[in-house]
């Protein structure tokens, strides 16, 4: 799970890492009250699960309270990369010295969490990464071991930091974020600028900071946190249902079971000429209804012109599957091609279901090479 | 011979009481699998099925030399069985359970290193070796007898590429699906040794997924330390970056992780990448007849 900029903040003041004062503002006259709380010159923010926000006018300065009003009255309601933007951060305006970048992240290739620090922060990392390498220092941690100050130290020697009170503060800085990094079952902590003041002070400017799923169970107060509001509208409806839904551009609705044969079925549409719809995956058990919630979401896209089930039975019963297709077809009306392939556990119980409802728009196929084939034909 | 699961396996079935657990734990004795024991903390004493259940897996293993666990208990519990099966001695642990936290796997991947313990998963559908013995949830029924290694990162996806080899008239050595976590305690590299080195395996079919670099890593080693040929199948093409596509471990992150990526990476090692998993089966078909 993606957490706003504000919200990682929250999270990185309460393992200690110095941030800036700020407020969340929904409307412009909160974001007034906001600046004329906070003291001018003021950085109004605007809170998107998405990058690019400064190059699209998502963030602009104020340096008075009305000033705040107007920047947050153009940002609000904003279109960033597909993203509303439904609320601002109102932040004390920082001097900056200096931009260094900071980051903690999930190797999975070495399946240890991964140190990155460069003094060259402020830009899109992986230009750094590209561009001059040697300025990017990366330091992995021994999970069974965990992060010490030796850590620390050695970002900011290997990095070059060169002043004393920079050092001391930035070491102290990494530790933090590696107890945010476990102590929230984090999958990224991103600090980028790490900014220095004019006096010295080293703080988080931006924060990007992403949760592991699987561990929200344990971590009620972060999964809290998630906007519901936010997500693709069919693909919040989705998350309610228990389905595994991604929205994509065409036309096939494609459901399947298991995230593999689903993603492989999605790949076979596009190679025999389709478009598909989305990725819906019914997931392991997928009981008759569960596939009447999965085409409850499938069907409110309008973009969609038909629908190909592609059900290989393990754990999931076909007959299961077919009882759920012919019960939401006539629930819901559905009127356009259904193209339907069932293997494995009870498929023969599920085609002859099927053949004997006699619906006029549902057709069966033998492969799944067939049955994308034929879906992509009647989706025309 | 086959890999991982044979004749010579003694399973011990962690969870064997809930529904899952019973469920599967029999399916797999009733094709062949030697299950000795079943372990659920306060249940020690009772049979499922005639097979005898034990508190804890230690005395599972004092009482019935069991060698292999099959973890069924639910995410919040998964970790602690696998540390609870590695103390007791178990040498083979094979995780079923999804949604076990990532962190908690970079603990028990470090944890394992050294110890002579083979982990595969979580979230896994588990290793079949057909005629032999089956551990986890794959539908055996779809598979028979051969010489075909299978190794995957999904469960449904190997069913059906299983399904395209039994249609030519191909067969399994052993199915091994590795899960689709973002760590999982083996990757291909690990599985592809083994079936490098086990006589029953004449080929092997490497079925990837976008996210991470276990495809590109494998990639090299297939070049370097490998004699026999490998086919492989990566799904994902279509997927868009940055949206998970079901697995945890299955995200476009920035440029890395792409199926196009992984399919270039294996065919400058000289690897053959179907483009659908029918063209996949064909082309292990094509190597087998020579």
């Amino acid at each position: 799970m993606d957490l706003y900029e504000y919200q990682g903040k929250e999270l990185f003041r309460r393992y200690g890492i110095p941030t800036s004062e700020g407020r969340l503002a929904t409307t412009p006259a909160e974001a007034r009250a906001a600046a004329e709380e906070l003291g001018v010159p003021v950085v109004v923010k605007a809170q998107v699960l998405t990058g690019g926000r400064g190059k699209a006018g998502g963030i602009k300065l104020a340096e008075s309270a009305p000033e705040a009003e107007a920047r947050a009255a153009e940002i609000l309601g904003m279109d960033i990369r597909g993203h509303t933007v439904t609320k601002v951060w109102i932040e004390r305006a920082s001097d900056i010295e200096r931009e260094y970048y900071l980051s903690l992240t999930f190797d999975r290739s070495a399946k240890k969490p991964l140190f990155m620090f460069t003094t060259q922060g402020g830009v899109d990392i992986e230009e750094v990464a590209a561009t001059s390498p040697d300025a990017l220092v990366r330091l992995h941690v021994d999970p069974l071991e965990g992060c010490h100050p030796w850590h620390g130290r050695k970002l900011v020697y290997d990095g070059r930091v060169a002043d004393s009170g920079e050092q001391k503060q930035i070491a102290a800085i990494v530790g933090k974020l590696y107890e945010a990094f476990v102590g929230c079952e984090a999958m990224l902590c991103e600090i980028n600028p790490l900014i220095v003041t004019p006096d010295g002070e080293v703080r988080a400017l931006d924060s990007k900071f992403t949760v592991d799923d699987n561990a929200l169970f344990r971590h009620a107060d972060i999964a809290e946190m998630r906007d519901v509001g936010a997500a693709d509208p069919l693909e919040a409806l989705a998350r309610e249902k228990g389905v595994t839904y991604v929205k994509l551009d065409g036309e096939v609705g494609v459901l399947g079971n298991g995230a593999g044969l689903t993603m492989s079925t999605v790949d076979v549409v596009t190679f025999v000429g389709g478009s598909p719809a989305n990725f819906c995956d019914l997931g392991g058990g997928g009981d008759a209804q569960g596939v009447v919630d999965a085409l409850e979401v499938i069907i409110r896209d309008p973009q969609v012109r038909a629908i190909f089930f592609n059900i290989f039975g393990g754990i999931t019963r076909c007959d299961e599957v077919a009882r759920g297709i012919l019960q939401a077809v006539e629930q819901m009306g559905i009127a356009y091609p259904i193209v339907v392939r069932l293997d494995g556990t009870n498929a023969e119980d599920g085609r002859r279901i099927l053949t004997e409802a006699a619906l006029p728009n549902l057709h069966a196929e033998a492969t799944m090479l067939d049955g994308a084939r034929r879906a992509v034909e009647l989706a025309v | 011979m086959a890999i991982l699961v044979d004749t010579s396996t003694r399973l011990v079935v962690q969870g064997l009481t809930g529904s899952e657990g019973r469920f599967h734990g029999l399916r797999n004795r009733s094709h062949g699998t030697n299950v000795v024991a079943g372990v659920t903390p306060g249940k020690g004493g009772q049979d499922v099925d005639g097979i005898p259940v034990f508190d804890t897996v230690a005395s599972a293993v004092s009482e019935t030399d069991a060698d292999t666990a099959m973890v069924f208990v639910p995410a919040p519990f998964a970790a602690d069985a696998m540390y609870e099966a590695i103390a007791a001695g178990i040498t083979t642990v094979v995780c079923i359970t999804e949604g076990v936290p990532a962190h908690e796997m970079l603990r028990i991947h470090a944890h394992i290193q050294g110890r002579g313990v083979t982990l595969i998963g979580p979230n896994c559908p588990g290793a079949l070796s057909p005629g032999k013995a089956n551990v986890g949830i794959i539908p055996a029924e779809i598979f028979r007898e051969g010489s075909i290694g299978l190794v995957s990162r999904s469960g449904t996806l190997t069913y059906q590429i299983g399904h395209e080899l039994t249609q030519l008239g191909l067969g399994n050595s052993t199915i091994v699906g590795i899960g689709g976590d973002p760590i999982v305690g083996s990757s291909f590299l690990e599985v592809l040794a083994l079936f490098e080195a086990d006589p029953q395996t004449q080929q092997v079919v490497m079925v990837g997924e976008i996210g991470g670099d276990e495809e590109e890593k494998a990639a090299v080693f297939i070049q370097s330390g490998m004699t026999k040929p490998v086919v492989a199948y990566i799904a994902g093409f279509t997927a868009p970056p940055g949206k998970t596509m079901g697995h945890a471990g299955a995200i476009i992150s920035g440029s890395a992780g792409t199926a196009q990526a992984k399919k270039e990476a294996l065919e400058t090692k000289g690897i053959r990448v179907g483009t659908t998993p029918t063209e996949t089966a064909q082309l292990v078909a094509e190597i087998a007849a020579g």
